[in-house]
Order: structure tokens, then C-alpha cells, then sequence
């Protein structure tokens, strides 16, 4: 059993305990302890269910390689699945239970999969269930959804906070190890701006445990002291629990800070995105030991040497009382001497390479532990945890020599370096046939804008394994790092570790290297996607050489560890398989983030109340109180309606348009675009983007004009007002104010660069209110002694005003077609118009309407609207504009387009009004449809409904429509399908259904 | 024109910096020839300062006058929202045979001020700007956007920053800065 040992552990507060649940028991810890720990503390081996065929899963690794001990952890809120224990640090009241397991962890119907798992060999989904084919949809599908994903998805609304930082600095270091505070001090030494990185809650990575020396002192002081010494450095800033999670172009690279994870009811957001742009990154980022590959190596209690060691050293865990070793490298005789000094068990040493260890095997010899030299193990005995193993010659085909009862396997495969983060952006690697792995190749660097590598290894990431290399490693990088970004590195050598002679490793890629197909089924690569080598050998015969395809055939490494244990391992195998070197298989991509992070830190504050910026009018808190139902304009926000107490939409929007064609309406129009055109060119620019004439309107006076873009198509539309000579106020529709105000600079700054214009958008400047309806006239009257008479100020016109002390603008302008005005103030004394307008207004019954009455009242005077009548397919002429397309003007932007042979096709649909036979509202969108059949079995058709309402003024359903030849079929009926199957009928008519003279405007 | 209000009134939330609007500013947005005399002439009759370098803000009289660089044709200008309308008529005035543009965009923007040791980790939590004291301080001015919306800032002093946004927006902005200025949300990363 694993348990915690009387004393060690030196990382841990042993003087306090923390109470912690999983599955529902209760079990302490100590502050220090990881999950992980804290679980083999209280024997708590067995910790989840392999994915495919529930085999029970134990705790393999001590850090972020850990494949199986995933948990959900938390409650409601909080809840989140998939948390690696290795990497969560422990804390009071934490809760978490086991994932794929049904109904209980130790008890797992699902692991009636394994008895089958000769029958679910890779691939076996893709080939079972592709026919027939129905029954993927309604039987296979459903069944496999039901039994597939680790942990449960959370219900509730995550209660925490989340932010991003952005930070710049000249050199990022990637890695708390020695090597990562090597190449900061160097590269800070040098007066660079560095920011070292780690993402556990510790400095010095595996070196206090793996122990050594520097400078004749013990490596944790040297740790200590460098630490010390980097934090009394101004350019120099240390972030713990900040985990490099990806390296992007140009020196972009995420950082991943859990915040609060350790202490969750601590102020502050839980999870930090850093976006830090630097000028070089120094990736420290370590090793990964790898598994080996026999049979049963996923057996609770079958754990990587290192973290046997880590447990042991970091946690005072003893994993089980006895524990074999086995290895192909000389590294894991340090868990044995380190088992062996703290009084346990360790009844062999199994080293696959015939010739054993160097130095690190004569101090184990000494210390009286057995070593089997060219032994391997043949099998695991035992199911939910270790119970020994069979012992055999590595050379042979696992014929057993003898068993050995244990309770613990500590494996080594050796060392793959950290390679990820130098890879996101392109670092290749070689193949180092010597240390059996895969490490960064520094001519091919990843490259930054100016063409020069902006990524630089360092120390075990570089395949430096060795502490004495790998310090001076990471000095050399560190330095570098300063260089390239222009500071000069002192001469200063990096300080000297003892070099650690031993003898090398032999690549051993399966165990023993005969094994037979029962042994291979039972030798796990990847342990949470269940793939062995077995799988592997089969993807090969099947053809799937790529390692890409092979990965995704067989499964291996698209686990939420993404193969950290089991890429290496599997691509050596596939390599074997197909009988090639394994720099000819190569590896798969890697890809950002290093480990998962959450989407939380990803969206930061972008969520609730700041999730989207809502652009509010200055009289938006005068309508929510008004009760505004509103609607969403651009990101703007605006009333759709005022509906009253008990009132429904629709009853609200005919109360709006008949209160307003009957007596005064007011509409908030603040959110029209306005932008100002200046200069002697101004005319003359105007004349280019509209396609009617600007340049002749007088000041004083306002046109309409439509705006097409370079193609030809409807882009936008308003009212221009000319202020002065020089000066044209220009309104856009509301969502169009930015993007035209971009159309305009554009033009100005790449073609017509020499112009006298400039621009400004004012949009924001002004709150505009429209004052609509037969009473309008009467009640500006009441606040102004200026005169606005029919006579003074006439149909498109405009004049200023002052309005009770307010001064304003008033444009004489309908898009009602009643008589109308625009007022416009600044927008600080939008809400005293607003309410200077209400009371003016109080007598006439005055009733504020919103956007859907606008529409409404447009629809019966036939006026387009941009985004209804237009859908950028749509040009001036088609919708029978051609009074607003200049005759005169030689050019205007779109005019060429509009001349090319598709756009003056007599055949393109033309708007027209439709009328609906039994005064029923069409459905918004309907086809009109004609006689046939298209090629692909369609009803053809003639024509489409663009806007439809329901007139309260004309007491029937009006609809405006885009049809083939619809001018000139004034009263023909044509049918409209709905999607119910159903048919309506209209009629097409002229689309102007209001007061076709405009007399009520012109009053 | 006792009845102008800004867009918050004056809101304010004490977090590990305290964020306040401002109320009511006055600006006065300028397009012209910068390195003519009539623009350096004009902008010193309306703020009583030079026109600025490429990226810097100039102030006087104690924060009440200020000129920002936007642009190589643009400046605002910084005042009394009283004072705008004055100014801008002497300005077009002086401007008035030059090819320039001035117009008063002071109701078009919110002003927020964030103070306290941390201002410039709230910047730096929303805006893609090194917020380091080596690399942006007192007399710098940056055009950048704040989240999902277009923003500039300056400090008037190392423990200030003064953000101008547009006025729809300053619901958006104001939960932005006191979000990013909670207590507890301190990162401790410009010592």
C-alpha cells in the first residue's frame, strides 16, 4: 500500500493537516501536498477508469505529463472535470471524485469492455459502425456518446473571474528549473528586461530531488541563492503557478497563471491570461521521463521512476513498502538508493541493458540492492494494484525466469526534452541517436519578422540532461537571449556543477524485445486513450504509415495529455513496424497550449456585463424606464418599442404608428451616423461617393443620396446636410456610420490622397431626436422664438435653433412621410430635450415610438431601408432609384459597375409593393414562386419579399418585394409558399401606399 | 447649460486603484497641416501649448489644458467643457483661410481617471499597450483599443491615467476598469 512515512517531505507544512473529500470520503493532507499526494497518502492508489476499456487507472507521473489521475473537481459552481491531481495543489475543503466509472470506481460495469478488447482493436469504430449507414444516426451514435468522455460537463455558471495581462520584456524565460534561473540571471546580469515563468508553486525543478552539486554546495542552495539573487533584480520579475502555454510568431507567447486555484476563497480572478510579447524566448522548460513498454505497465502501481522519487523526496510518500525498478538508463538507480536510504524495499533492479549502469548502479550494488543486468519484466501481476512481477530477458520472447512479489514498479524509458514550446512555432528537431530521443536542432530555430530565430533552449529542454551541461547551457542561452535583444552579456562563466559520469542508455522500445502478441496487447502507449503497442503494429499493416494518420487511427497522444508519456514510445513502435529509422517517421505537430487551460481565462473579463460592448444612446436610461423593449441596431441598442402595462409587441407598435401619424410621435435617432466632410474638395468628393449630385446643394438645404461601393451595390443611404461652403454634415444609417466613415478615409488616403478633405465622425456628438407627425410644427414652436414656419423653414431645410436655452439643429427631413423634424443637440442635453420635448408635447399626446414603427411607417410611404431592400447584391436601379443616380456626373464610385452587362440585365428583379389578396401579412423572406422545376429539383422562382408589416394605417398586410419584371406586372397575383406547405397570394401594386403626393409631409 | 450631463455622472468604485468618470470635458477635435504656423498658432490661443510630437501630450494649468497627438493630421485638444465652444470659434477663425478642420467632439466622449500605485496594471489587464514605467509614462499619449473598443489614455502623473473613450460605450468601460481594479486582481508586475 502507499502511505505517508514518518517523516520527509520537503515540501510539506507537517506541523498542519487539510481536510479534503474524494468520492464522497473524507481524508487529510498537508499543506504542500498535491492531489496526487495527498490521495497516495491515504493509500488511495486506484484513481480513475481508462477511457475505452475502464481499466483501472493508477497515478503514473508527479507533474503535468500525468495521463490518469484526472478528477472532477469541485462542486456546483466550481465544478470543473478533467482536473490533473499532479498538478493541483491541496487546499481545505477541496472536493473531487473519479471520472468514467459506472456505478463505482472500484466496482465498473464498463470494464466489461476490457473482456472484450481483443474485439475493440484501433479502428474497430471506424470499420463497425460505418454501415449501415442510418445506423450511426439513431443507434450507434447515441450509444457511444453515452459511454464515451471522461469527465462530466459542469451545469452551472462558473462563479469565478477571470483577466488578461499583457506584458513586453526583452527576454521570457519558460521554466523555473536550474536552467530557466541560469539563463535569467545571465540574461538579467546583462541588464535585459526578463520575466522567468514557472508554472508550479516552486524554483528548481527536478534538481532538489535529483540532488548534485554547484559550486561543491549542495543544488538547492544554489537554487535558493539564485532565486535570492534574481529577486533583488529590478529588470528582472519571477511568476510562480505561470505556465507557459504557447509560443506564437513574432515572440507572442500565453502564459497561464492559476491565480487562486491554491486558495480558492482568496480575492482576485482564479485563472490570468498573460499575453507577453518578447524579444526572445528561453525555453527551460525540462524533461519527461517516458514509460516502457511490457505488459501490464498500466497497472495501478506501476509508476515512472522520477515520481516514485518526487513522492518519496517532495511528499514523504512511500508508493509501496516494495518496489522493483526497471530500466533501460542509469537516471532510475536514483529512486532506488533514494527508496533505499529511507529504510524501503527495493528487491531488484532490472536493467534491460545487458552491460547495467556506471557510477549511480555501483552506489545501488553497495547499498546491497539486487541488479539483474539484461532482465526485463514480462508482465505485472495483479488488477487493481501491483502484486509483483514476472521477470524475463530482455533478449528473449518473455519466457519467465522467475517472479518477484512487490507492490510498486518504478519504470524508466529515459528522457524525451520538453520540446513543445520551442515547437509551437516552427523549431524543428534531430534525432540524438545517442540519448534516444528527439531534442531541439538550434539552426532551425523558430523565426521572427526580421528572419532570425526568437527561441532558444536551455538546459534538459535542449537535451542537456546532465546538471554540469545543463547549467552551462542555460548560461550560454541566457546570454544569447541579452545579445539579441541588444544588451551586452557580461563574461562571467556560469557556475560549475559536478559532471555526473554513467553509462548510456539503449533505446529499448518494447519489453521483452520478443513479445508476443498476448504481451503486446497488454503493454500500454498511451494509458487515458487505451492504445498499445499492439495497436500501433496494426495501424502499420493497415497502411496508416503516416505518424499523423497513425495517431489518429489508432488514438494515441489526442488524450487531454496529448501523448506527453506515449508519442515517443508510439512513434518508435510505428517506426519498428514499418522498418524505419525514427527521424524518417518524425513526430506529430505540437501544438499550443502546452497543458489544457481554461476557456474561462481565454474569454477574461469578455463575459456578463462586459461580455460585448452594448453603445447606449443619452437617452437609453430614459427608455428603460419607459419599459423599452429593445432591440439590437449594430452594437447599439435601441426601442424597438414602448410597450405599456398588459400591452403585447404588436399592440405597441400599431399604438406607436397611429399616435404618430394621428398626432406627435418622437423617435430617439441619436444613433445615426454623422459624419462632417470638410474642404475646398468636399463637393467634389461627395459627388464621387454618392451616386446623385452633392456639390449643387445649397447651404442651408439637406439631400438624400445613396452610397454604392466600387462594384456597383447599395451600401448606404442619408440625409446630407450642407453647413457652409466647405462643410457637409453627411448622416449614415446606424450601423453604417463606421464603415463608411472607413469608405471615406480609405478613398481619401490611397487614391484621392492630393484632395483638400478631411472628415471627422461626430456621431457621438449629437443626441437627434425626430419629432414626427401633424403636430410637430406646434410643439417646437412652444420652446423656440426663432421661426420655423412652413415658410422659413421649408421641406429639407435645415436651420439652427435654441430650444428652451438648448441650442440645436433642426433638420426639416421625413422618413414618415408626416410632417417631420430632426432635432440634434450635443449629446450632454439629449435627456433635457428628451424631456423638454415629453411636456412640450403632453398636450398633443405625445407617444415616443420606436424602431418598429419607423419601419412600419417607412413600409407605407415605400422607402427602402439599407439591410432590407439591400443585401449587398443590390444595386440603385433595381430597386427603381434611377431619380437619385446623376445623369450628369462623369464618374461616381460604382457607376462603371453598374454599366456591366449583368447589372443592366433587363431580367434582374425590380422592387415593387405587394399587396396580399386577403390582407394577411406575409411571411418576411417568401419566394414568389414560377412554373418548373430547377436542376436540382426546386420550385423555380420569380421574386422575393424584402420588408412586410402588418399597416396599421391601412388596416391590411403591406410587403415590398424584389421580382422578376415586377413594374411592369402591376396587378398580377403571385403565390407565395409558406414553409407550413401553405400558399398566400399577393398582389403586385405600386409600392408607395401613403399619401403617394407626400401632402401630409409638405405642410 | 446647467441641464449637460455626462455619460455617468460621475461614477466612481474604490478597487486597488479607484476609478472615477470625470464628468464633463471639453474637446475640440483639429485636422490640419501640424507643422504650419496658423495650426501651432491656434492651438496655442485655444491651450496655451505647442503642438506635440508624434505619440506625446503636452498639459498646462494644472491638467485644465492639454493637446494630445492623434494622428500626423490630427490633434485633440483638452479643456473646460465651458470653454469649447469659445475656443472653437476663435480657432476656425484663425484657421479660416487654411485647409483645416475643427469641431467640438466633447459630448461624444466619456473620461474616466484611474488612480493609485496600480493604474497602470488595470491598463495593462485590457489594453495591448506596455504599460511599464520604462516604456510609457507622463507626457506620452496612446491610441489603442481597451477590450473590444477603441480607447486613448495619458497620465498626468505616475500614479494616474486618464482614459477617453466614446460616450456610448461608457457604461462598457467603466465595468471594464472597476473589473480589472478589483481588490484582489493586483498583479505586482510593475514593482
Amino acid at each position: 500500500m502507499s502511505t505517508r512515512l514518518a517523516t520527509g517531505g520537503r515540501l510539506l507544512d507537517r506541523g498542519r493537516s487539510t481536510e479534503f473529500t474524494f468520492n464522497g470520503k473524507r481524508l487529510r493532507g498537508h499543506p504542500g501536498d498535491t492531489l496526487a499526494s495527498a490521495l497516495l497518502a491515504n493509500d488511495q492508489m486506484m484513481v480513475g477508469r481508462s477511457f475505452k476499456y475502464h481499466r483501472p487507472r493508477g497515478i503514473v507521473a508527479s507533474g503535468a505529463e500525468e495521463p490518469n489521475a484526472l478528477v472532477n473537481m469541485g462542486e456546483g459552481a466550481r465544478f470543473e472535470p478533467n482536473q490533473r491531481t499532479t498538478t493541483t495543489e491541496l487546499f481545505d475543503g477541496l472536493t473531487c471524485a473519479s471520472q468514467n466509472h459506472w456505478p463505482s470506481l472500484e466496482f465498473d460495469v464498463g470494464a466489461i469492455n476490457a473482456a472484450f478488447a481483443r474485439f475493440l482493436p484501433a479502428g474497430f469504430y471506424y470499420k463497425m459502425f460505418i454501415h449501415p449507414r442510418p445506423f450511426w444516426k439513431h443507434v450507434y451514435e447515441p450509444f457511444i456518446r453515452q459511454s464515451a468522455g471522461l469527465g462530466k460537463a459542469p451545469r452551472d455558471r462558473d462563479e469565478d473571474t477571470y483577466e488578461h495581462f499583457h506584458a513586453f520584456v526583452d527576454v521570457l524565460v519558460i521554466g523555473g528549473g536550474v536552467a530557466g534561473l541560469q539563463a535569467a540571471r545571465a540574461a538579467g546580469q546583462a541588464g535585459a528586461r526578463v520575466l522567468l515563468i514557472e508554472q508550479t508553486a516552486h524554483w528548481g525543478g527536478r534538481a532538489p530531488v535529483d540532488g548534485g552539486t554547484v559550486g561543491g554546495a549542495p543544488v538547492d542552495k544554489f537554487v535558493e541563492e539564485t532565486v535570492a539573487e534574481l529577486e533583488a533584480m529590478d529588470n528582472v520579475t519571477l511568476r510562480r503557478r505561470l505556465m507557459g502555454a504557447g509560443v506564437y510568431d513574432h515572440g507572442y507567447v500565453l502564459g497561464y497563471e492559476r491565480v487562486t486555484d491554491h486558495a480558492p476563497d482568496a480575492p482576485g480572478p482564479r485563472h490570468r491570461l498573460w499575453r507577453i510579447r518578447a524579444g526572445q524566448v528561453v525555453t527551460a522548460t525540462g524533461a519527461i521521463e517516458r514509460p516502457l513498454s511490457f505488459s501490464g505497465n498500466d497497472v495501478p502501481g506501476v509508476m515512472l521512476a522520477s515520481a516514485v522519487r518526487d513522492y518519496a523526496v517532495d511528499y514523504g510518500i512511500s508508493v509501496g513498502d516494495r518496489t522493483v525498478i526497471v530500466t533501460n538508463n542509469d537516471d532510475a538507480y536514483r529512486t532506488a538508493i533514494i527508496l533505499r536510504n529511507l529504510g524501503l524495499e527495493v528487491p531488484a533492479i532490472l536493467d534491460a541493458r545487458a552491460g547495467g549502469g556506471g557510477a549511480l548502479a555501483d552506489e545501488a550494488r553497495g547499498l546491497g540492492i539486487r541488479i539483474e543486468t539484461g532482465k526485463g519484466i514480462a508482465k505485472v501481476k495483479g488488477g487493481k494494484r501491483v502484486e509483483g512481477v514476472a521477470i524475463c530477458a530482455q533478449a528473449g520472447e518473455g519466457a519467465v525466469l522467475e517472479e518477484i512479489a512487490c507492490d510498486a514498479v518504478a519504470m524508466s524509458g529515459g528522457w524525451s526534452p520538453v520540446v513543445h514550446l520551442w515547437s509551437h512555432c516552427g523549431g524543428k528537431l534531430n534525432w540524438d541517436e545517442a540519448q534516444a530521443h528527439f531534442r531541439p536542432d538550434t539552426d532551425r530555430a523558430p523565426t521572427g519578422a526580421d528572419g532570425t530565430g526568437f527561441v532558444i533552449p536551455a538546459g534538459a529542454a535542449n537535451g542537456e540532461l546532465d546538471l554540469a551541461a545543463g547549467l552551462k547551457d542555460a548560461d550560454s542561452a541566457g546570454k544569447a537571449a541579452a545579445k539579441a535583444t541588444g544588451h551586452k552579456p557580461g563574461r562571467k562563466a556560469a557556475p560549475k556543477a559536478e559532471e555526473q559520469a554513467g553509462n548510456p542508455i539503449e533505446p529499448i522500445w518494447m519489453m521483452p524485445q520478443g513479445a508476443g502478441i498476448k504481451l503486446r496487447m497488454k503493454s500500454w502507449l498511451d494509458f487515458q486513450n487505451d492504445v498499445k503497442v499492439s495497436d500501433v503494429q496494426l495501424a502499420a499493416r493497415e497502411g496508416f504509415e503516416s505518424v499523423e494518420h497513425a495517431k489518429r487511427y489508432t488514438t494515441l497522444g489526442m488524450a487531454t495529455d496529448q501523448g506527453k508519456l506515449s508519442n515517443i514510445n508510439g512513434l518508435a513502435i510505428l517506426s519498428d513496424a514499418l522498418n524505419q529509422p525514427i527521424p524518417q517517421t518524425g513526430t506529430t505537430t505540437f501544438r499550443p497550449p502546452y497543458t489544457p487551460i481554461s476557456l474561462a481565462s481565454i474569454a477574461g473579463e469578455a463575459r456578463d456585463r462586459t461580455f460585448q460592448p452594448i453603445r447606449r444612446t443619452p437617452m437609453h436610461d430614459r427608455h428603460e424606464a419607459r419599459g423599452a423593449y429593445w432591440e439590437p441596431v449594430g452594437a447599439w441598442r435601441r426601442p424597438y418599442c414602448f410597450p405599456r402595462d398588459g400591452e403585447s409587441i404588436d399592440d405597441a407598435v400599431q399604438r406607436e404608428v397611429a399616435a404618430t401619424r394621428e398626432r406627435l410621435g418622437l423617435l430617439d435617432a441619436s444613433t445615426l451616423g454623422k459624419i462632417i466632410v470638410k474642404g475646398p474638395d468636399a463637393g467634389r468628393f461627395l459627388d464621387m461617393l454618392y451616386t446623385n449630385m452633392m456639390s449643387t446643394l445649397k447651404p442651408g438645404r439637406c439631400r438624400y443620396g445613396l452610397m454604392c461601393n466600387e462594384n456597383g451595390f447599395l451600401m448606404d443611404d442619408g440625409v446630407v446636410a450642407r453647413l457652409d461652403e466647405d462643410t457637409f454634415l453627411c448622416h449614415t444609417t446606424t450601423g453604417g456610420a463606421e464603415n463608411v466613415h472607413g469608405h471615406m478615409e480609405e478613398w481619401l488616403q490611397t487614391e484621392w490622397w492630393d484632395w483638400k478633405v478631411y472628415t471627422a465622425n461626430i456621431t457621438e456628438q449629437y443626441a437627434q431626436v425626430g419629432v414626427v407627425g401633424p403636430n410637430a410644427r406646434k410643439t417646437l414652436q412652444k420652446l423656440t422664438d426663432d421661426d420655423i414656419s412652413a415658410e422659413a423653414l421649408t421641406f429639407m431645410g435645415w436651420a439652427d435653433v435654441t430650444l428652451n436655452g438648448i441650442n440645436a439643429r433642426l433638420f426639416r427631413i421625413s422618413f414618415s412621410g408626416e410632417l417631420s423634424y430632426e432635432v440634434a443637440v450635443p449629446a450632454s442635453q439629449g435627456c433635457a430635450l428628451w424631456d423638454m420635448l415629453l411636456e412640450a408635447g403632453n398636450e398633443y399626446g405625445v407617444t415616443p415610438y420606436g424602431t418598429e414603427a419607423l419601419h412600419i411607417m417607412r413600409a407605407e410611404k415605400g422607402f427602402i431601408m439599407i439591410g432590407d431592400e439591400t443585401d449587398g447584391t443590390v444595386i440603385p436601379q433595381d430597386l427603381m432609384m434611377h431619380w437619385a443616380i446623376s445623369k450628369k456626373k462623369e464618374d461616381y464610385i460604382g457607376k462603371r459597375a453598374q454599366q456591366r452587362s449583368h447589372m443592366t440585365d433587363p431580367a434582374r428583379w425590380k422592387l415593387v409593393g405587394l399587396e396580399t389578396v386577403d390582407g394577411a401579412v406575409l411571411p418576411d423572406g417568401a419566394y414568389a414562386t414560377a412554373e418548373g422545376h430547377n436542376a436540382n429539383g426546386q420550385r423555380n422562382v420569380q421574386g422575393r419579399v424584402t420588408s412586410t408589416y402588418h399597416s396599421p394605417t391601412l388596416g391590411r398586410g403591406i410587403a415590398m418585394g424584389l421580382v422578376l419584371n415586377g413594374p411592369d406586372r402591376m396587378g398580377e397575383v403571385l403565390d407565395f409558399p409558406k414553409v407550413d406547405g401553405t400558399v398566400m397570394q399577393a398582389r403586385i401594386v405600386d409600392q408607395v401606399f401613403y399619401d403617394k403626393d407626400g401632402e401630409k409631409q409638405n405642410v | 447649460m446647467s441641464d449637460a450631463v455626462s455619460a455617468l455622472e460621475g461614477a466612481r468604485e474604490d478597487g486597488f486603484a479607484t476609478v472615477e468618470e470625470l464628468g464633463l470635458k471639453g474637446m475640440i477635435t483639429l485636422r490640419g497641416g501640424l507643422d504650419t504656423p496658423e495650426v501651432g498658432a491656434a492651438v496655442e490661443a485655444a491651450v496655451n501649448l505647442a503642438v506635440p510630437g508624434r505619440g506625446e501630450v503636452l498639459i498646462a494649468d494644472g491638467g485644465d489644458h492639454a493637446v494630445a497627438w492623434m494622428s500626423p493630421d490630427e490633434l485633440l485638444l483638452v479643456m473646460s467643457y465651458e470653454e469649447a465652444e469659445a475656443s472653437l470659434a476663435g480657432m476656425r477663425d484663425a484657421l479660416q483661410d487654411q485647409h483645416a478642420l475643427v469641431v467640438n467632439v466633447s459630448d461624444a466622449r466619456a473620461v474616466f481617471q484611474v488612480s493609485g500605485a496600480g493604474c497602470r496594471e488595470v491598463i495593462a489587464k485590457l489594453c495591448p499597450v506596455d504599460m511599464s514605467p520604462g516604456a510609457f509614462g507622463p507626457g506620452q499619449f496612446r491610441r489603442t483599443r481597451m477590450a473590444q473598443v477603441p480607447a486613448a489614455f495619458w497620465m498626468p502623473d505616475d500614479q494616474t491615467v486618464q482614459v477617453v473613450c466614446f460616450r456610448s460605450v461608457a457604461v462598457y468601460v467603466f465595468d471594464l476598469l472597476r473589473g480589472a481594479s478589483a481588490t484582489g486582481g493586483e498583479v505586482g508586475y510593475f514593482g
